[in-house]
């Protein structure tokens, strides 16, 4: 077992009690902050060489969003990491019952491609305020950021408590082989049953943010230059490899035909008339990535964009009409810069068409009518939902983000994410004295003593009178 | 708001028929039906897909329905056990301690997730415990244990054998007593018992008391922490700081100070596990999040798109500190912040079209 000694190390860190200190998480959580400023320029830059990302998406999710988090993080962990104190009921008012919020671990980070270091720090950041150690093992296939992520983090974080494993699929497999005290696994659903089947073996919790098609149905009634533009900025953002990214419309016939033109100056207001020059636009993180996205073409019609260029892993922002259940598109989660219209007749038909299918990560609905938005919200089922945009719950801290059935489980962000890397831990912490008031509840047992007992520890329905 | 498949034990056979018999009397039958069976059954219900399992029972085998849920991604609460632990200090009340830890570590005749499953305590202090719980028993169960009508026996055959064996070279010093005719076993307290011994392998699950002695608090802890994390932890101190450190230098699903069992009963403490004795918690509200998904929700409204603009391409140094503004400044609920948000956006919306119109 390769990593048997590093997961060891880690493991007699953690029981030596140094992540416990609030000051010491918080001298981690500010070195964090320290690598996003100083290392900002090589982070665009490695983004940029691994898939083209703009920088100005790079900035926005991969130092902006995570800063953010720290800042959350850092100015509430005091708060955090109290003891919560809970309602008692009569036979314990005199105790101290609290939740006590402990750390796991040693526990293991894998993160995806797409959003590189978002994907690692945001839960990095949880990890560490919740008082873990913790591997973090980012993905081989981004491999400028791999390389930025295992050589600086060691600059900036404890090397006793924190460390960072890279590799493909066999390094992956063997560091699975250890037994964590929690895994927390973005990627796709295939991969997460592989994770979780591991974690199963030593019963470590999981965190299994994975993804789906995020099916956006567009009501008749709705503004359709404001739909297009979030639409369209939701689905080409990061050349479409978001997992939040609106995967596919469902609109009518009639719908689709006002759509389009309003799309097609979306596209051309965002990207110019050539997106491949525009330094807005992103490429396709591999060859295989760009292969399998472009083999979706052949689905429905190609009504607008639809060129791609292999060398420069290049898909232009695509928009596919009249596309069939049945076609390529609606197969996979598309993960790359084609937009799908599915014609349908009518709101209940579309929900019927979502709830067919696996869960996904989000539900999107478009209207000016709000009824039609808490229709769609209430008779679906999703890990999150907006309404009137795309891609916006997950900026808001104080949402949890997470999936559900396919698109995963668990959550984070914000205090979700020190919640999910901690155990609450339920404390009772009784009095030594008054041990008559225990009485009723030891052997041997009488009518009486359980009279006793079910007054003191019985809870009524509300509206029963209790002077009775 | 979920439709639920019960499967009750087989082992309480006499349990399980009356669930099945009489719990679609009362629910109705369409959601909330009723499955019984053993393994073979139970191995079968793990290959249809459920959007939640919640598992009592067994480390073993919650690993295989951790497994079997893998595969289907289902999230699950598995309510385990393990070897919970007792540490009681030289400074403590030690006749109350032993009244406590004896009720609950012989209630059910030992049969208890969360019952104490062996005593850490100074060896000077060791025949002292076993003297206040052999009055203890005197006082629940009279005389003669088998008589009481307050005294369970063990579930069936098997356990009792498995429970026989754990006495094996041990120092009994107090019980010892059995039937297997009726599968009685009496509580028994084993002392001088050795860390490496079969007893203290796995979780004892039965009326057999062993005391583990330590020379220190730090040597508690240390044992307490090379082995799994346990479903509870029990301290007895009048030294409310050395409790605390216990509490704070181990990890277990939930503890109790100088008490047994009693953090259970309290709703507003989450009930679980932590490492092998489980993942996820339960009772009072955190059952109703257990079986809950929180959803997110945003909704925004199809106008003001201006305020959309310095999000979208093409990008600009301009639109990036805008955009850092909107959401690095967190506002909350206070009418006053939202007039001036309002206000803000307005704003923002004017400059953002004057700028780029």
């Amino acid at each position: 077992n390769p990593y048997a000694g590093l997961v060891g190390h880690l493991r007699a860190s953690w029981l030596s009690g140094k992540t416990r200190p609030m000051e010491y998480r918080m001298a981690q959580l500010e070195a964090l902050g320290r690598f996003l400023d100083e290392k900002k320029q090589e982070i665009l830059e490695a983004t940029d060489l691994d898939m083209g990302k703009p920088s100005f998406e790079a900035y926005f999710t991969e130092v902006l969003l995570c800063k953010n988090e720290l800042n959350v993080t850092l100015n509430n962990l005091c708060h955090w990491m109290k003891d919560e104190h809970v309602d008692k009921n009569l036979v314990t008012q005199l105790d101290s019952a609290f939740i006590r919020k402990d750390p796991y671990g040693v526990v293991l980070i894998m993160a995806p491609w797409n959003y590189p270091i978002h994907l690692i720090l945001v839960p990095l950041i949880g990890a560490i305020a919740a008082g873990n150690c913790v591997i973090i093992k980012p993905s081989e296939i981004s491999k400028n950021t791999e390389r930025l992520v295992a050589e600086m983090l060691s600059c900036y974080l404890d090397n006793d408590c924190f460390a960072v494993v890279t590799g493909g699929v066999q390094e992956a497999t063997r560091l699975l082989e250890n037994k964590f005290d929690y895994i927390f696994f973005t990627g796709i659903p295939s991969v997460g049953r592989i994770v979780m089947t591991a974690a199963a073996k030593h019963l470590t919790p999981v965190t299994l943010e994975l993804g789906g098609k995020n099916p956006c149905y567009v009501s008749d009634t709705c503004d359709v230059p404001n739909v297009a533009r979030r639409v369209v900025w939701g689905r080409f953002f990061n050349a479409g490899q978001t997992c939040i990214a609106p995967d596919y419309l469902l609109c009518t016939l009639e719908m689709q035909e006002k759509l389009m033109p309003a799309l097609r100056e979306a596209i051309t207001e965002f990207f110019g008339p050539n997106p491949k020059e525009s330094p807005d636009f992103g490429r396709i993180v591999g060859d295989k990535q760009f292969r399998r996205i472009r083999a979706l073409l052949c689905s429905g019609r190609v009504a607008i964009g639809g060129q791609t260029d292999e060398a420069e892993r290049y898909i232009a922002p695509t928009v596919l009409a009249d596309v069939l259940p049945s076609d390529p598109a609606m197969q996979e989660e598309i993960f790359g810069p084609i937009l799908p219209i599915v014609v349908v007749a009518n709101m209940d038909e579309a929900i019927d068409f979502i709830n067919a299918r696996p869960r996904p990560l989000a539900v999107y609905a478009f209207s000016c009518d709000s009824k039609v938005v808490n229709q769609v919200l209430e008779r679906t089922s999703s890990g999150g939902f907006c309404g009137n945009d795309t891609l916006m719950q997950v900026t808001l801290t104080s949402l949890p983000f997470g999936g559900i059935g396919n698109s995963g489980l668990g959550k984070y962000h914000g205090k979700f994410t020190f919640d999910t890397f901690s155990h609450h831990r339920g404390c009772l912490h009784r009095n030594m004295g008054l041990e008559t008031l225990n009485a009723p509840r030891y052997p041997p047992y009488t009518q009486q003593k359980l009279g006793l007992l079910t007054a003191t520890f019985e809870v009524k329905r509300r509206g029963t009178c209790t002077l009775l | 708001g979920n439709a639920v498949v019960v499967k009750p034990s087989e082992v309480s056979e006499n349990t399980a028929k009356l669930v099945a018999d009489l719990l679609p009397q009362y629910l109705d039958k369409e959601l909330y039906p009723v499955v019984t069976g053993g393994v073979p059954e139970t191995t079968e219900l793990l290959t249809q897909r459920f959007d939640h399992i919640l598992y009592t029972g067994n480390t073993a085998v919650g690993k295989i329905v951790m497994a079997a849920a893998a595969k289907h991604l289902t999230p699950v609460t598995l309510e385990l056990g393990g070897k919970s632990p007792c540490y009681i200090d030289k400074d403590c009340d030690l006749a109350v301690t032993c009244r406590r830890i004896t009720w609950g570590k012989y209630m059910n005749c030992g049969q208890t997730c969360i019952a104490p499953d062996y005593i850490l305590c100074d060896p000077s202090i060791q025949s002292q415990v076993v003297e206040n719980i052999k009055a203890t028993l005197q006082e629940f169960y009279g005389e003669d244990v088998k008589s009481s009508p307050d005294y369970e026996r063990i579930i069936n055959k098997r356990h009792f054998k498995r429970i026989l064996g754990l006495l094996e070279g041990q120092k009994i010093a107090h019980g010892g007593e059995t039937d297997e005719a009726s599968c009685f076993i009496a509580p028994t307290i084993l002392t001088d018992v050795s860390p490496e011994s079969k007893v203290m392998e796995e979780e004892i699950f039965g009326p057999v008391l062993p005391i583990v002695p330590v020379k220190s608090v730090e040597e508690a802890i240390e044992l307490i922490n090379c082995r799994e994390k346990p479903l509870a932890l029990y301290v007895f101190s009048n030294n409310k700081q050395l409790i605390k450190r216990v509490i704070s230098e181990t990890s277990s699903g939930g503890v109790t100070g100088n008490d047994v069992i009693m953090h259970f009963f309290l709703s507003t403490l989450p009930f679980g596990g932590v490492g092998h004795s489980g993942m996820g918690a339960y009772h009072g509200k955190h059952s109703f999040e257990t079986f809950s998904h929180r959803r997110s929700c945003l909704i925004k409204d199809l106008k003001m798109e201006s305020t959309n603009k310095m999000r979208y391409p093409p990008g600009s140094q301009k639109k990036v500190d805008w955009t850092k503004f909107f959401l690095l400044k967190r506002f909350n609920k206070g009418r006053i912040g939202l007039v001036i948000l309002a206000v803000l956006g307005v704003l923002a919306a004017v400059m953002t079209k004057v700028s780029f119109g």
